[in-house]
């Protein structure tokens, strides 16, 4: 094994022997395999599949069989017809096609090699021309070069697989069982990632666990908080536990860019794009679904991005995030890609296309999932120049019936919001006016619980206002709406039933020139805090929706990001640099809008509350407890108390060790000090005073000439 | 009470001075003329001509009849404080950055930054107590820091010299033989250049202010770090009040950075911290860019802060100031 040498003396060697260091690609040179020279990777999640890619160094290189056997003579023209076969699929590397001569009958052999320059070339040439008929009695065989090793490699005797013992693993909900019923937060800052446990009684945040590089790109919760995944380039990886975080399980996927997981945490999507040889083709895309649990690809999908653009016509920007999204509550049981004049729901079942096709609609726009029911509702925009009108309907799944329907007139946009629970559905429409000049905007809200889903339809009392924002109380029946056409919009409120109206849409209470522009609902409902970001500079409103009051009003200065904790208690508001480089950080509030603690941190990238699952409490349960809040939270008052006074007898103790430490310091310098005041006063001959206040003041007249001039004059 | 502002300088403050009696404050800019004001009511005395480049930093005597100033014209002056007349003229090969007398005014200290070929040094020059007799020969020229030295002064009874500068490093250095005694230990110490340091005004410890947004306090005897203070913008100018535990740090969002931003983003506040809890007790704004000088009277009942708008702000407490209880 060689040594280690360091980079100047590897340049100070190649040098001598004459090779010049700057034309050396160093990520290019592959060590052969199972020798890393004594350098041991930092990178320990190196996967099996970038293993398979540089163990050979072929990992781009196809194997095409069932060639013509043809004499030399036609070699070239055969040689020619494969290049042109294969130039179509991706750039063959120079003399990266090699086809074999048998010496003794100089014929071919009837195959020959191929080599891209991306393992992801290869990959394709091989899934498009396997099979390929050349003519009547030669069909490609295409295979990867690295696949004949393996499979060379089965042994031809089957050996039973050995039974590993169980290990119980570790309980993943564990923290839910906190003492002291805190949430956790995970944050990236620099090249640091931290989770921390948000200890708001003693004022900081209490650390749980830290990596740095723990992850390429970003890190996410799963949607129930069981799992923290991390993104990297050869795949993701989830990792969970209170506060070991173990790695649980990696999804292998090169270069991938995002992931998504299904609302109940069951499959892990994950997204990449590859950009293609040919700068004319659109990029590649892949996407794997994997069962988070078993690590295994449950489906995979690959195609060009054109495919998996969303909206039809549109797809300039690309693939929208999430590409499939999931319905069917918790259960994870459908999920469904919009594409072009049609919608695919898959079942998890099978992964398959549920009846075996998609949903043929005409020109759809758009679509979502109710939160908790298989439904979907669609948008389709107007056709034919007006003649047949714009829609929105709800389908139901796996069925396909279409629950109801509404048309709708000289619409130009829709957006849908969903309740939490699937109650209720928004959908507010944006209408050309007779002109066609602008467009004015309206609610259609639909009841989705009751019987044969009635529709009512809202307009805001100044027609000609915008809708800055819309929001759903979570759980609940009201909504909120920002409104206006000025620097300083209007807020207003709506509730689904009131004890006037239990049937009809009311409006709350209007508060007019707020500085704000978004909205964030407290997750238990009853709270709003009404955000200026960005342009408003981080203005933030803390709203109490039962009694329509403000309770606070703050300011977290170009705040960037609100976050709610799962239970409604804290509010977190941060500064990531991804907008901002000045005073990144996060600070964390309670509900009601008092500042419990700020933490700077310098290229703060992300903040994440960790989720919670729902809750097991009945409904009854759950309104019983808020009744009888004043016997249940008893013991918790008690303790915060205790936490309180424990804390500022820590805190009197703190400042007197700091004082007393102080003062020991100041008397050790007093007495050196004096020791040295001899000394002192001869440096400055003789003046005896060190103090600065002996000083006697003294007033003094001074008079100065500053110019004598004589002048005659003359009597008369 | 609110403050006095006083515009006489028509460049970004470099540095503040009072003398010892607490009734004159000197400051610098990069304007090329030093001024004296009266430190109550902030009335322009007079000026002192005859630099011809940005003046970075005066000290003042004991018995204030005698001023130095260092400037980026490569020389450092002695003038009389009442007259404005320029009594030496110390040439050097670079500009000069520092200045502070020793006890007793018998001696100066005075930093020259790296220029073309010359690295950055630290001079001490005998000052004579007649001026007709000064010369400019160094008793002492030190040697060693990379980068410039943004302030030498002097330790107890003159025998050391305590500097600090760009390599984010304090030294301790003999006056008597040249050697450099101590450096900071680099696992306390500042992390980014260190733009300022104030002794206390009993000279036992000093505090010194970095672009890594913290100021650290210092026992001038053995450099043991003692506090320190964690702000959110780097800190440009510092100093602490003679009268109560308070240290100030003022600082802000760079210069070139600062029409970029909204003015409240750029943090041009003088902030307060208690010296001993090293708790933020509040702030005085005012300044509409980062401020570069800070000094607070003898007497520790006002302070000024000078800024890159060119202004120097006097602040004279709210009888309230002096009961605050954290």
């Amino acid at each position: 094994m060689a040594d280690i040498i360091n980079m100047k003396d590897a340049e100070a060697l190649a040098a001598e022997w004459g090779i010049d260091t700057s034309q050396i690609d160093f990520d290019s040179i592959e060590l052969p395999p199972g020798e890393d020279f004594g350098i041991i990777s930092d990178d320990e999640d190196v996967y099996q599949e970038e293993q398979l890619d540089s163990d050979t160094g072929f990992g781009n290189v196809i194997v095409v069989d069932n060639l013509p056997v043809v004499p030399l003579e036609k070699f070239e023209k055969l040689e020619g017809v494969v290049r042109k076969i294969y130039t179509q699929i991706g750039v063959i590397k120079e003399d990266g096609l090699w086809m074999p001569v048998d010496s003794k009958t100089n014929k071919t052999l009837g195959y020959c090699f191929i080599e891209y320059n991306t393992p992801q070339e290869a990959e394709l040439a091989k899934e498009k021309t396997n099979g390929y008929r050349l003519d009547k009695s030669h069909f490609f065989a295409v295979n990867m070069f690295d696949d004949f090793d393996r499979f060379m490699r089965v042994p031809d005797e089957w050996v039973a697989p050995e039974i590993k013992p169980y290990v119980p693993g570790e309980n993943l909900q564990h923290w839910l069982t906190d003492e002291k019923a805190r949430d956790q937060f995970v944050i990236r800052a620099g090249t640091d990632t931290e989770v921390f446990w948000n200890d708001a009684r003693h004022l900081k945040p209490d650390p749980v666990y830290k990596r740095t590089y723990w992850t390429e790109s970003y890190v996410q919760w799963s949607p129930l908080g069981t799992y923290l995944a991390t993104v990297h380039r050869q795949g993701a990886a989830v990792w969970g536990g209170a506060t070991t975080f173990n790695r649980l399980m990696r999804y292998a996927h090169p270069q991938v860019k995002l992931i998504d997981f299904s609302p109940g945490e069951k499959y892990l999507v994950t997204y990449s794009s590859h950009e293609p040889s040919n700068p004319r083709d659109a990029n590649r895309v892949v996407i794997n679904i994997f069962d988070v649990r078993t690590g295994k690809v449950m489906r995979d999908f690959k195609g060009s991005a054109d495919e998996f653009a969303i909206g039809g016509a549109g797809g300039v920007t690309g693939v929208s995030w999430p590409v499939f999204r999931w319905g069917g509550g918790k259960d994870d049981k459908y999920f469904a890609k919009l594409g072009k004049n049609m919608i695919s729901v898959y079942e998890t079942e099978t992964f398959s296309l549920i009846d075996k096709k998609s949903m043929k609609i005409e020109n759809v726009m758009d679509f979502t999932w109710s939160p908790a029911d298989p439904i979907i509702a669609l948008f389709v925009p107007e056709l034919g120049g007006g003649n047949q009108p714009a829609r929105v309907s709800l389908v139901q799944i796996p069925g396909k019936q279409e629950l109801r329907q509404k048309n709708l007139f000289s619409v130009s946009d829709c957006k849908m919001y969903w309740q939490s629970c699937g109650d209720y559905l928004a959908v507010k429409v944006d209408r050309y006016t007779k002109t066609k000049k602008s467009t004015y905007t309206g609610f259609e809200l639909f009841r989705i619980k009751e019987r044969d889903i009635p529709i009512e339809v809202l307009e805001l009392e100044n027609k000609n206002d915008k809708i800055i924002a819309f929001a759903w109380e979570p759980k609940g029946h009201r909504f909120a709406v920002i409104h206006g056409d000025g620097p300083r919009p209007d807020v207003s409120f709506y509730s689904m039933k009131t004890a006037q109206h239990s049937g009809r849409v009311s409006k709350l209470t209007t508060l007019k020139g707020k500085q704000a522009n978004a909205l964030f609902w407290s997750p238990s409902g009853h709270y709003v805090i009404l955000a200026g970001m960005k342009g408003f500079n981080g203005q933030l409103e803390f709203y109490n929706v039962d009694e329509l009051e403000t309770m606070a009003t703050a300011e977290h200065f170009m705040a960037t990001d609100v976050d709610w904790d799962p239970t409604g208690r804290y509010v977190a508001t941060a500064v990531t640099s991804v907008h901002h480089e000045m005073e990144n950080g996060f600070n964390i509030w309670s509900f009601n809008g008092k500042l419990l603690y700020r933490t700077l941190k310098d290229h703060f990238f992300q903040y994440q509350w960790r989720p919670r699952p729902p809750s097991f409490l009945s409904a009854e349960k759950e309104e019983e407890i808020a009744k009888n809040l004043k016997k249940y939270s008893k013991k918790y008052e008690a303790e915060d108390q205790d936490v309180s006074l424990l804390l500022s007898e820590q805190d009197r103790e703190k400042r007197r060790l700091l004082k007393k430490e102080w003062e020991d310091w100041v008397n050790r310098w007093q007495r050196l000090h004096e020791e040295e005041k001899l000394e002192r006063q001869k440096l400055r001959d003789g003046e005896a005073s060190d103090e600065e206040e002996e000083y006697e003041a003294k007033e003094v007249e001074v008079e100065e000439v500053l110019d004598v001039s004589e002048e005659v004059v003359s009597f008369e | 009470m609110r403050p006095i502002l006083m515009k006489g300088h028509e460049r970004p403050l470099t540095f503040l001075k009072y003398n010892r009696e607490g009734d004159l404050l000197f400051s610098c800019a990069k304007d090329h003329t030093p001024t004296v004001w009266f430190a109550d009511d902030g009335e322009r005395l007079g000026t002192y001509r005859g630099h011809n480049g940005a003046v970075w930093s005066c000290d003042v005597s004991r018995d204030s009849t005698r001023l130095i100033t260092a400037s980026a014209d490569q020389t450092a002056k002695l003038w009389n404080v009442q007259t404005g007349e320029q009594l030496h003229t110390f040439n050097f090969d670079s500009p000069a950055r520092s200045v502070d007398f020793s006890v007793g005014d018998n001696l100066a200290v005075i930093t020259t930054d790296p220029f073309m070929a010359f690295t950055s040094a630290i001079h001490v020059k005998r000052i004579a107590s007649d001026p007709s007799e000064q010369t400019g020969d160094s008793v002492l020229v030190l040697k060693g820091p990379q980068g410039r030295i943004n302030r030498a002064v002097w330790g107890p009874l003159n025998r050391t010299i305590i500097s600090a500068g760009e390599d984010s490093i304090i030294r301790r250095w003999d006056t008597e033989t040249g050697k450099l005694l101590q450096e900071s230990e680099p696992e306390v110490g500042h992390t980014k250049q260190i733009t300022s340091l104030a002794k206390s005004a009993d000279g036992s410890h000093f505090v010194t202010g970095s672009l890594d947004k913290s100021a650290k306090l210092w026992d001038i005897r053995d450099l043991s770090l003692i506090k320190t203070y964690v702000t959110e913008r780097p800190v440009n100018a510092v100093t602490m009040s003679p009268l109560l535990d308070h240290v100030v740090l003022g600082g802000g969002q760079d210069a070139s950075s600062v029409t970029t931003t909204d003015h409240r983003a750029g943090k041009f506040e003088a902030k307060f911290f208690d010296k001993i809890l090293q708790e933020e007790i509040g702030g005085v704004k005012g300044h509409f860019g980062p401020i570069n000088a800070l000094a607070f009277n003898p007497d520790g009942k006002s302070f000024s802060s000078g800024g890159e708008d060119g202004y120097v702000r006097l602040h004279h407490f709210d009888p309230d100031y002096f009961s605050i209880k954290i």
